[in-house]
């Protein structure tokens, strides 16, 4: 039998038993959720140990950046993490506003709030969708892309893209809402509520996913900390951080809600986790709906080059995937001097090592996952 | 010369039997997709032909039209006849399984004892397959299905075995026959549950499709299998897939009885109705771990089949009324069904558990900032 190209040696293991097969999963794998690859050591069924291999969608995002002006960079932070985009641009823009100063005027923070949180909502659909096929449901996907198309739909009146919107510009909006926003949005509200509920009861509670994921790689608050978790996956072990409340940004101070915790850190509790998110998600953009004022969507800035001053900045948001952080130094030209991305999806999967001991084979489907990666966004 | 006659006669009854098998997994497939495409919202096929009728006629040209690839590290003669003995096996039970009173190839007297044996020659073709495709995943796939087609065949066998105590025969005719009054499902409904139940698992369907599960080995034994390699492997999956249904209605339904219709149509009912089942649990439920399918064989399954032949055996032995082997089997299903109960809810319990603690919590540190 042919052995696949591996350019590294089988690890030494401390019981010096013998590795039996050597399984190169992926980047050719209906389950590494893109060109993930996972080069995995098992015995039988059990996985002996794993080594992840990722770049396989290098595009050099930050140096890019580095030859971009400030507002064509915004569209290159669209395809990082392609699944959140609005959630991308927000940590982008806040970068640089705060570098220059700026002030949003309230309309835009609301409305990107509004958008945001929308996207959180059908990115953790499209999580729950492709865990249900991972663990071998096939059904929920179609469930959750339902309520995934109509806030795409809404996505596309706004910004007259589905997936790469390239919408929010530093200091504000790149234009106002459409004038049935507030109608749109109204009648997505109470379908997207019935497909969220939809595809949790058809999915969570679920005897066979239950087995399947309840007590698969748990992880403790500590070592999730010590590892560099974020976002659900910290949550999950039951540590109440969520950057919207942990260090509000935009108007995130103003609204009512709960950050859903889990308590063992297994793979169903980060399920658990989002879905609840998703149920919070729907609460925020109900009341940012209520409180949306009226005004301009652009700050004094208007559509003129951005040339922040020389200084550097730092700024972190809640993702749907964790904490991005993203730090734009300037040299006060129209370009950055360096912009470098702490992107959450990256963090995450360093996990994935300690997060597969001790598992089968098929776990490391569910595992990777619970993870929720988007390859866009681990790659750059 | 009458020898030669027969062998035309023979002859022309396989031809006429893979004529039918033909048509009915060509049924199959459409039903499937139509039927997975309305829980999940979709339509499935409508192009090709008046709702989509000829979308699996299309698939099957596509597919004998397509490019045999035979990997070169492989094992070429066993890669070869792989799918000859899956779809042999698959094919050859159905010369005695009856459509109807005289709707059969070859009637057998021994008839159930040929089906239970031949069932099991597939498993081999697929082990053959994952081996001789020097594929890991193939591998993988190949040594899952041994596992798991084995044992499940045993509840499948006792099951049968326990049905052929109380209608005193193997004889597939005589079964059915015995069920004139009523169906054994009303005496045995354990026996239905775990026929059906190990059924799916020996066609490795849905929330069994381990051997072939696509997210994690690809498609196991079938993975380097492509053209009219993989769709013998394709056909022979829908043949066993109506096999079962088949046999669940010959030996729990009452087969062909039912008042009025003619018996193949009362068949054919009775079969399609236990297939649309097996797709309904397809488009519901997500897939076990390779260790709970073989816990759930062996601690679950096995000893409810033990226990069904016992209870059949005791029942015709001391000749009582047949209301008490509903109640035994009753009682059967319901032990089983409260431990899986306890089983599976476990993690549900505990997440109500988690809810507690975790509400508990938020409680204590509101009284503590308020305080």
């Amino acid at each position: 039998m042919a052995e696949p190209a591996v350019p590294t040696a089988i690890p030494e293991r401390a019981d010096s038993q013998p590795v039996e097969m050597l399984l190169n999963m992926g980047p050719q794998h209906p389950s590494t959720h893109g060109v993930f690859r996972m080069v995995l050591w098992v015995d039988g069924e059990k996985i002996v140990d794993v080594e992840p291999h990722i770049g396989y969608l290098h595009r050099g995002s930050e140096k890019l950046c580095e030859g971009e002006q400030y507002h064509q960079i915004v569209t290159l932070f669209d395809r990082m993490d392609y699944i959140g985009n609005f959630n991308n641009e927000l940590a982008y823009c806040m970068a640089v506003e705060k570098l220059m100063g700026l002030q949003v005027p309230e309309r835009a923070e609301y409305i990107r709030v509004i958008l945001c949180e929308l996207n959180r909502i059908a990115s953790h659909l499209l999580y729950v969708g492709t865990m249900g096929l991972d663990a071998g449901a096939m059904t929920p996907v179609m469930f959750s892309f339902r309520g995934r198309e109509r806030v795409q739909a809404l996505f596309e009146a706004v910004s007259g893209a589905r997936l790469m919107h390239n919408y929010f510009r530093i200091g504000g909006l790149k234009e106002d809402v459409p004038d049935n926003f507030r109608q749109l949005v109204d009648e997505l509200m109470p379908l997207l509520k019935e497909d969220v509920e939809q595809s949790d009861r058809i999915l969570t509670f679920n005897e066979i996913f239950l087995s399947r994921l309840k007590d698969v790689s748990p992880i403790t608050a500590d070592e999730a900390i010590g590892l560099g978790l974020t976002g659900p996956m910290l949550r999950a072990c039951g540590y109440e951080y969520d950057v919207r409340r942990a260090q509000p940004y935009s108007v995130y101070d103003r609204f009512d809600f709960e950050i859903p915790v889990g308590l063992d850190g297994d793979c169903w509790d980060r399920h658990w986790v989002r879905v609840q998110e998703m149920y919070q998600s729907l609460r925020i953009v109900e009341q940012a709906m209520e409180q949306l004022p009226e005004g301009p969507v652009a700050s004094s800035l208007g559509r003129r080059l951005v040339r922040p001053p020389e200084g550097e900045s730092y700024v972190r948001a809640e993702n749907p995937r964790g904490e991005i952080g993203v730090y734009v130094v300037s040299d006060g030209t129209d370009r950055p001097y360096r912009l470098k991305v702490r992107p959450p999806s990256f963090c995450n999967l360093s996990a994935l090592r300690r997060l597969l001991e001790d598992t089968w084979l098929a776990d490391s489907v569910v595992v990777l996952g619970s993870l929720d990666i988007v390859l866009g966004e681990v790659d750059r | 010369m009458s020898f030669l006659i027969n062998l035309a006669w023979s002859a022309l009854g396989l031809a006429i039997m893979f004529a039918v098998l033909s048509l009915v997994v060509l049924s199959l497939v459409w039903l499937e997709r139509k039927a997975l495409g309305r829980l999940q919202l979709r339509f499935g096929p409508t192009r090709t032909g008046k709702f989509g009728l000829l979308q699996p006629v299309a698939d099957a040209v596509k597919l004998i039209l397509k490019e045999d690839i035979v990997p070169n590290d492989s094992e070429k003669a066993i890669f070869w006849v792989a799918p000859v003995i899956v779809v042999v096996s698959a094919f050859v039970i159905w010369v005695t399984i009856p459509g109807g009173e005289n709707v059969v190839i070859k009637h057998l007297p021994l008839g159930l004892f040929y089906i239970v044996a031949f069932a099991v020659v597939g498993i081999l073709g697929l082990v053959l397959a994952g081996w001789g495709s020097a594929n890991k995943y193939g591998i993988m796939g190949g040594l899952r299905s041994a596992a798991q087609l084995i044992s499940y065949e045993i509840p499948v066998v006792l099951v049968a075995a326990a049905v052929a105590i109380l209608a005193q025969s193997l004889d597939l005719r005589e079964i059915v026959a015995a069920q004139s009054s009523y169906p054994y499902m009303v005496v045995l409904p354990l026996g239905l549950v775990i026929f059906f139940i190990a059924g799916l698992a020996e066609v490795g369907r849905t929330p069994f499709d381990i051997y072939h599960a696509e997210s994690e080995v690809v498609g196991g034994p079938f993975v380097e299998y492509s053209g009219a390699h993989w769709s013998v492997f394709f056909l022979a999956e829908y043949i066993n897939t109506f096999a079962i249904a088949a046999l669940t209605a010959l030996l729990f339904l009452g087969g062909w009885g039912g008042p009025g219709l003619p018996d193949v149509v009362w068949f054919l009912f009775k079969t399609y109705a236990v297939i649309l089942v097996v797709f309904w649990v397809r488009g519901t439920f997500p897939r076990l771990r390779i260790d709970q399918l073989m816990a759930f064989a062996w601690k679950v399954m096995v000893p409810l089949s033990f226990y069904t032949v016992i209870i059949a055996a005791v029942y015709r032995f001391y000749a009582l009324p047949w209301w008490t082997l509903t109640i035994l089997s009753l009682v059967g299903l319901g032990v089983a069904g409260w431990i899986i109960y306890r089983r599976m809810s476990a993690p549900a319990r505990r997440v109500a558990d988690i809810q507690r603690r975790l509400a508990a919590r938020r409680e204590t540190i509101a009284s503590s900032s308020s305080t």
